[in-house]
């Protein structure tokens, strides 16, 4: 097997050096009962050609998303990856190092930690960011905690805006962990007003901007609401793109950001791994889940970068840590750090442009389909739209046309029944014309 | 020279007239290593004996350090937060953590004596 | 020939070279390397992309105004910063890494291959499942290998990594003991403990209760009995423990936790020691996560991503975490909501399936071993370890005599009166161009040192590690100081300032002074 090194003749002069007949003397450990003499009911060993086939055959049997007109989005959206990225993060000095603990050898990793934070930070429009979480879902749960420990309070606010996963997983933690979740209802246009909700029992708002309808909207007075009652304002963003066509939620007043980072430099990998992004303020970054990588300087003065403020996670406060993560998405982050090092400010900002001009195309284009109303005042890159029909088959039946129209609502939340006719529809540069022209003929077929 | 006294999670306490004010010992921080920052409570809060009253971080490790007497906090070392370096030079002196308006004298009793806490200390190797 | 050389018998290389300084503070093919923000011409950009046609804006007049700060680098510029970066990182593709409990084995390229197939890469979690039959019997067959491997019944894909995993746990014993009417308030963690388990328990509001170890580095069961009542919800165990030995009792404790109707949980960190030789659920396992980082070789990428599925008894499966696997009459699917079988799940614990990109790999390595390869990796894992133990004990000082598992646990009571510490020692490691070992971890001995070398060492790479060993080992014993407080000496950055990182926060690159006061 190409995998083991040891030859027989290996194990045998090793066996001898450690004084015993069999590998068996070494597991005599194991109860007796417990020893499995034969092997586990699973095939045998195969070879490279072999494992390659039967993956390769259960991979082709899905439709990539590159192979057909695709307008998914709900939170992980497909955009064009530079060739360079994903050649840089297969070196092998990154892709199988471990995580910085002897810094010395890890600055490469160390180094572009600090890049990425600074990234994420400056593209929110925050004082500071930790090096990566699991995903925008957990890294939204972690700033729920976050604003409990600095508040001491323990409800929040959860705006019917936000992501459903994001809202699950919040409930998920609230239940065991225990704090209250005041979740509101799926809300389309501006029927929420949660400046109404904020009190000095509350420890945060949570929003989504744009929202899981794509809808954007200015919180600076859901902020000013917040801080008034010691409250904090936490702002999900789930389109990490839209930061470069949009005001962040720090110029909004938000306390802490929980965002998705997949958009830059990471394939849509059906759903994992992800990239959670967290940020805060200055003055809140010891509370803050996850690592940081901290700039100082080596025994012969040169500036160069180590894991800091460790006291705060799980391997050493134990008990007390601010979380119990541990590992978190290195080589995604690293994906993002150069896909956006490629982009620059210049980059991302046409990028931004190039990704909302393609939505207004086709917002214009399906607004105009008789019974199709586009439910957006704004929008970045998704658009939600109320068909004559339930969202689910016509989604089905567009599929069947080759057509990966959107994601029907009803998915996300099957018992309301006042979304089934919503379809959330995402166009990122990615969509050509062709594209939009056979979206547009198919829907209009489809339904009439 | 006020009452000095100690306690087994290493504090120290001096009785300064109706203030008690505390502090970690040398030996604690040594063990501590470089400490990196402190989180002192709020003036005016209670706190109970052999409850937290304040952490203390360094590189490697985060303590807390718990109330050798109950009281109100009356004043706090803010100048730990520029200078944290002051638990490991100083940490007698310079390094106080807290003042407390304490309750109870009695609450002193059980505590360690210079004599004995040297005594305890060595024990501890 | 100095006296620590003639102890061991080599003679040091000769050092020839002075302290040489350059121009430009590189050496040779180690070059300093700013940071990208530091590297800014306005306008710049290493991606060519198109303009579109002039459009009216729907952005709600939320345009962002002003610069947001991100420099500009032409492409060149931008693979030449980062292959810089690569080149002062160590990683497994250069070198042993005997961090113990990682399992630090090789990353196969076949995996990352197949991970980037249009059909597996390309492929939205919100499809219509009509679309993804494939993926969906991919984490079908996934599953049926895990399941099998550990002999237990259900499994949840979802967790993120393996404290993701842990949590996932914990949250289902509590759901479970909440479906029985019962609130139970503490749970057991021996003291030799990975720091997420406490943390994990912690966090879903249970009181930590430790339990020590016997002198033989296993958990004391006569303690573990004393402190097992009906107020106890679990007991979070790691076995092999991070001592690398194997919990002889672990069938009475089983059964002495069970008799109090508690859940017995198993940090399955070192799984590499036993899979294909014993499968949890035979030692009365309720519930395990598993790294697929460490056992099953997906690459750690610098500290992520990873992944934590977590092996259920039927005890726990319907607490499971959605979304569950199903079968229906198509084929395999998916169940995304508390409907059905899965009404008592827990929930979500993160967005979408899981990390798919991590289970294409698992299952790649998983049949390119087959159920003969697996074993062979346990046994070839264990046999490592026992080498290194033989032939470094006379040296090193053993913490716990006799065989190990797949990892070998050393304390610094071969350093005493030496003035070295365990982390001198390592940072003369690293200059010797080896990661160090696991350093003070775990707690329940003086100094740590824990190895683990994993199969995909050669023997001839074993070799060369214990003799490097011996001789440091035998430096430390004539008294060579100096050598061990300055090492590292040859790295990118000798030792780093730790204290000064953790009291002067610089956590971002700022246009401000403070950065490039810390260059001068």
């Amino acid at each position: 097997m190409r995998y083991l090194p040891l030859t027989d003749r290996d194990r045998s002069e090793m066996l001898a050096a450690i004084g015993v007949d069999s590998v068996d003397a070494l597991f005599a450990d194991v109860p007796s009962a417990a020893r499995l003499e034969g092997l586990v009911d699973l095939p045998k060993a195969k070879g490279e050609l072999e494992v390659e086939r039967a993956i390769t055959e259960m991979a082709a049997r899905n439709i990539a998303a590159g192979s057909v007109p695709f307008f998914i989005g709900g939170g992980v959206y497909r955009h064009h990856i530079p060739a360079t990225v994903d050649h840089l993060i297969q070196r092998g000095e990154f892709l199988t190092s471990y995580t910085p603990y002897q810094p010395e050898i890890s600055q490469g990793t160390l180094q572009y930690l600090f890049e990425f934070q600074t990234q994420v930070a400056v593209l929110t429009g925050m004082e500071v960011a930790n090096a990566s979480l699991y995903d925008g879902a957990t890294a939204c749960v972690e700033a729920v905690m976050m604003a409990n420990r600095l508040t001491r309070r323990r409800k929040a606010v959860l705006s019917g805006g936000t992501h459903p996963h994001y809202r699950e997983v919040c409930e998920t933690y609230a239940r065991f962990v225990g704090f209250e979740l005041a979740a509101l209802d799926p809300a389309l246009g501006d029927a929420e007003d949660l400046t109404e909700l904020v009190g000095p029992d509350i420890s945060c708002v949570v929003v989504q901007n744009p929202d899981f309808f794509g809808e954007i909207r200015d919180y600076s007075d859901l902020a000013r609401a917040c801080h008034d009652v010691g409250a904090l304002l936490v702002v999900v963003v789930t389109e990490i793109l839209s930061l470069g066509a949009i005001r962040p939620p720090g110029e909004m007043g938000a306390d802490i950001v929980a965002a998705e980072g997949q958009s830059l430099g990471n394939a849509l990998n059906f759903g994992g791994p992800h990239l959670g992004l967290f940020a805060s303020r200055d003055k809140y970054v010891r509370q803050m889940p996850g690592r940081l990588a901290g700039q100082t300087i080596d025994a012969d003065g040169r500036r160069g970068w180590v894991l800091t403020l460790s006291t705060r996670e799980q391997h050493i406060r134990r008990e007390r840590a601010t979380s119990n993560i541990c590992t978190n998405s290195g080589l995604c982050a690293l994906a993002f750090t150069i896909h956006l090092g490629l982009l620059g400010e210049t980059g991302l900002t046409r990028l931004a442009r190039l990704n909302h001009a393609t939505a207004v195309g086709l917002a214009e284009r399906l607004e105009r389909i008789p019974d199709v109303q586009l439910l957006n005042r704004a929008f970045f890159n998704e658009i939600a739209l109320r068909l004559p029909r339930p969202a689910a088959a016509v989604v089905d039946a567009l599929a069947e046309k080759g057509v990966l129209a959107g994601i029907p609502v009803s998915r996300l939340y099957p018992n309301r029944v006042e979304l089934a006719e919503v379809l959330l529809v995402a166009a990122t540069e990615m969509v050509t014309t062709t594209d939009l022209d056979r979206f547009e003929r198919e829907l209009k077929d489809v339904l009439s | 020279m006020s009452a000095l006294r100690f306690t087994r999670d290493h504090e120290w306490v001096r009785l300064d007239g109706d203030f008690a004010v505390v502090g970690i010992t040398d030996y604690a921080q040594s063990q501590l290593g470089d400490v990196v920052y402190i989180e002192l409570p709020k003036i005016g809060h209670r706190v109970e004996k052999g409850k937290e009253a304040a952490v203390v971080e360094s590189v490697k490790a985060a303590s807390e350090v718990y109330a050798p007497v109950s009281g109100e906090v009356a004043d706090i070392n803010e100048t730990l937060t520029a200078d944290p370096a002051k638990v490991n030079t100083d940490p007698m002196g310079e390094g106080w953590f807290l003042k407390l308006r304490f309750d109870d004298p009695q609450e002193l009793d059980d505590l360690m004596d210079e004599t004995a806490y040297t005594r305890f200390v060595a024990e501890q190797h | 020939m100095s006296d620590w050389s003639r102890a061991v018998g080599t003679r040091p290389v000769e050092d020839h070279a002075t302290t040489v300084g350059t121009a430009t503070g590189n050496r040779g093919l180690q070059i300093e390397e700013k940071l990208i923000f530091e590297q800014d011409s306005p306008g710049r950009c290493g991606v060519d992309l198109v303009d579109p046609l002039p459009f009216r804006t729907r952005l709600g007049g939320l345009e962002r105004q002003g610069r947001i700060g991100l420099p500009g680098l032409s492409e060149p510029q931008i693979v030449r910063h980062f292959t810089r970066l690569s080149q002062k990182n160590y990683a497994i593709d250069s070198g042993l890494y005997p961090l113990g409990s990682c399992t630090m084995k090789h990353n196969p390229r076949l995996n990352e291959k197949l991970a980037r197939l249009p059909g597996l890469a390309d492929i939205h979690p919100l499809q219509p499942v009509s679309t993804v039959p494939g993926a969906l019997a991919l984490i079908d067959t996934l599953a049926h290998w895990l399941k099998t491997l550990t002999g237990m019944p259900a499994i949840a894909l979802s967790p993120g990594a393996g404290a993701h995993g842990e949590l996932c746990g914990m949250m289902s014993i509590c759901a479970a003991l909440e479906a029985r009417g019962e609130r139970r308030s503490r749970v057991l963690v021996p003291e030799s403990a990975h720091g997420t388990n406490p943390a994990t328990a912690a966090a879903c509001g249970y009181a930590v209760d430790s339990v020590s170890s016997n002198p033989r580095g296993r958990v004391d069961i006569g303690a573990l009995r004393t402190k097992l009542d009906t107020d106890v919800a679990a007991l979070m165990l790691t076995n092999p423990n991070t001592c690398g030995l194997f919990e002889d009792e672990i069938l009475e404790i089983a059964a002495a936790v069970h008799a109090v109707g508690a859940f017995f949980y198993c940090d399955g960190a070192n799984f590499n020691a036993i899979v294909g030789r014993v499968r949890p659920a035979d030692l009365g396992i309720d519930c395990m996560h598993l790294n697929l980082h460490k056992t099953f070789s997906t690459p750690h990428g610098g500290g992520g991503p990873g992944s934590g599925p977590v092996a259920l008894a039927a005890s726990l499966a319907p607490y499971a975490p959605l979304p569950w696997q199903a079968r229906g009459p198509d084929g395999p699917g998916l169940v995304e909501h508390k409907e059905g079988d899965a009404q008592q799940s827990i929930g979500r614990l993160k967005g979408f399936h899981g990390q798919m990109g991590m289970f294409v790999r698992a299952l790649a390595y998983m049949m390119s071993h087959g159920a003969d390869g697996l074993r062979q990796v346990a046994e070839d894992a264990v046999l490592n370890a026992n080498y290194l133990r033989v032939r470094l004990e006379s040296d090193l000082s053993l913490s716990f005599p006799g065989p190990c598992m797949h990892e070998v646990l050393f304390d610094d009571r071969f350093l005493t009166g030496t003035g070295i510490t365990t982390l001198d020692f390592a940072k003369a490691l690293i200059d010797e161009g080896y990661h160090p070992m696991t350093m003070y971890f775990p707690l329940v001995v003086h100094g740590a040192l824990l190895i683990e070398p994993t199969e995909t060492e050669s023997k001839a790479s074993l070799d060369e590690f214990v003799e490097t060993l011996k001789v440091l080992a035998a430096k430390a014993r004539f008294g060579e100081t100096t050598f061990f407080h300055g090492a590292p000496h040859y790295t990118p950055r000798r030792r780093l300032d730790e204290t000064a990182a953790a009291r002067k926060l610089v956590l971002r690159w700022c246009a401000e002074p403070v950065n490039q006061q810390a260059e001068e």
